[in-house]
């Protein structure tokens, strides 16, 4: 067991509401583990902010085993901070120094606000999977197994993609806050693979018209959102996602409603 | 999706857009390819390189060519204008801290709308200066012509202006070192066989545009206005 003995002061974003003004606002930390994770030292920054009867910092967590993607947050400017492939509820006080300044900011988008501190709502990615991020199958006995054949390269293609845990990291990192990246790697998903390709042309079409519809930026190929990105989705996808949208346009027929 | 698909066809989604700053931007390259071999026929001698302008304006298909360039570049840059606003828009307010992770973004990359705004002052001074210039005079092969090389020759005699051409193509040069890969990954061209190949022959095209345009200025110069 190492010694609580880490220092930090932290910078946090503070706002009460959506509709409220919120500032950076200063807190010392003292008694800090290298061996916590990064939410766990928020953790007992929140237990002292309680015990002094102060509001604690509201911040989103699920799993904290990295398969969620509910910990988003800005940790000194960087998506789930500075170590790579990783996200917050994996990222360890180790990677900090003792007495270091910590800034912790939620994600900024327009299609992404901010219900309360480091809180914001991410149902914008919702909106996107309803609008065409599923195949269509009939219920009911199961088939038989191995009964459609997958090659080995597309269904790695396909696993890579489907690692996406829609943590919005992509989106906070990219300096027009688009959301490429992540519908890329939803798109990218399904149409690898012969069940996810009948549905494609349109998919591709319905899922890109509500990211521009829901305010997200547009893609300037810079591959932050690669880099920040704490399951290593590639922008292949994204170029992908820009073939698979051109042929769509280009040759696919409108459906009879 | 009936509905669905008219309104697609008015309203172009932002990957539509993104292949339309491609596809002009592309045909931008080839116009600058075009542009800076036909420059070089300045190394081979005065009267070549006046030979060549008068062949260009006296050509019938130049009008219609001059158009479709200046169509290009608007195009180009009213969508660029377009989407940066966009962009700007989709953040509206800017974090407190924000540090690149040193594995994405490039300087390039990062600086487009900027490199881009360059590009269009330099091309506006450009056709002042050059295009819409004094007109000189004089005879080669017995003709009468448009003396180009002496107006150039006058312009980079002064060192100020050598230097200002130089940073502006050096701004292009950066600008479609990203630009040139970018295209192509706007049309999904992305694969693991011809990635490396794509980005060296866009840092390769970028670099070769910025010393290739810079080349022009410093010879004249450095002629010291001889014929
Ligand atoms: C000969 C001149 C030019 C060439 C060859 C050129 C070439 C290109 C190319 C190939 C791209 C990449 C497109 C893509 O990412 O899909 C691009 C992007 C861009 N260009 Fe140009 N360009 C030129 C002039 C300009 C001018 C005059 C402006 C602005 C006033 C401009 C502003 C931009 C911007 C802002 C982008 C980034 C757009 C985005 O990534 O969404 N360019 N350019
Ligand atoms: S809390 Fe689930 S990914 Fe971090």
């Amino acid at each position: 067991m190492t010694a609580h003995n880490m220092k930090l002061k932290l910078k946090i974003w503070r706002q009460k509401n959506k509709n409220a003004q919120g500032n950076m606002t200063d807190y010392h930390l003292e008694g800090v583990s290298p061996d916590m994770s990064f939410l766990e030292m928020i953790d007992l920054l929140n237990e002292n902010l309680v015990k002094s009867g102060e509001d604690v910092v509201s911040f989103d967590h699920d799993c904290r085993e990295g398969i969620c993607g509910m910990c988003s947050m800005m940790i000194n400017g960087e998506a789930h901070g500075p170590e790579k492939s990783t996200t917050t509820c994996q990222l360890h006080m180790r990677k900090f120094k003792d007495g270091d300044t910590i800034v912790i900011e939620p994600w900024r988008a327009k299609a992404f606000p901010v219900l309360k501190d480091l809180t914001v709502d991410r149902s914008a990615f919702d909106q996107i999977m309803s609008a065409g991020g599923y195949v269509t199958v009939n219920t009911g006995a199961a088939c038989d197994a191995n009964s459609i054949l997958v090659s080995k390269v597309d269904a790695d293609l396909a696993m890579d993609a489907a690692q996406c845990i829609g943590c919005g990291a992509c989106v906070a990192s990219c300096k027009n806050a688009s959301a490429m990246l992540f519908v890329s790697a939803k798109v990218s998903q399904y149409s690898l693979l012969p069940q996810g390709k009948v549905e494609a042309p349109k998919r591709v079409q319905n899922m890109v018209a509500k990211m521009d519809q829901l305010g997200f930026g547009n893609c300037t190929n810079e591959a932050e959102c690669e880099a920040s990105c704490p399951k290593d989705i590639t922008i292949e996808n994204i170029a992908r996602m820009n073939r698979d949208h051109l042929k769509a346009k280009l040759f696919s027929r409108p459906e009879i409603e | 999706m009936g509905k669905d698909c008219k309104k697609r066809c008015v309203a172009p989604t932002s990957i539509c857009k993104k292949q339309f700053m491609a596809m002009t931007g592309l045909l931008l390259c080839g116009f600058l390819l075009a542009h800076l071999s036909g420059n070089c026929l300045i190394y081979v001698s005065a009267d070549a390189f006046n030979r060549y302008g008068h062949m260009l304006v006296t050509n019938p298909l130049i009008l219609p060519a001059e158009m479709g360039l200046v169509a290009l570049f608007l195009a180009h840059i009213c969508m660029a204008i377009k989407l940066t606003v966009e962009n700007k828009n989709a953040r509206p307010q800017n974090y407190y801290l924000k540090s690149k992770t040193g594995r994405g973004a490039t300087f390039a990359s990062s600086t487009m709308p900027y490199t881009g705004m360059i590009i269009l002052i330099f091309l506006v001074l450009y056709l002042i200066t050059v295009k819409y210039g004094p007109y000189y005079v004089t005879q080669v092969d017995g003709k009468e012509m448009r003396d180009l090389y002496r107006l150039l020759a006058e312009n980079f005699s002064n060192p100020l202006h050598v230097a200002g051409y130089i940073f502006c193509v050096s701004a292009l040069g950066i600008h479609v070192s990203h630009g040139f890969w970018s295209a192509f990954q706007s049309f999904g061209i992305n694969h693991p066989r011809c990635n490396c190949l794509l980005k060296c022959l866009s840092k390769i095209f970028g670099l070769l545009m910025a010393l290739g345009y810079s080349a022009l200025p410093l010879f004249l110069y450095l002629k010291g206005g001889k014929l």
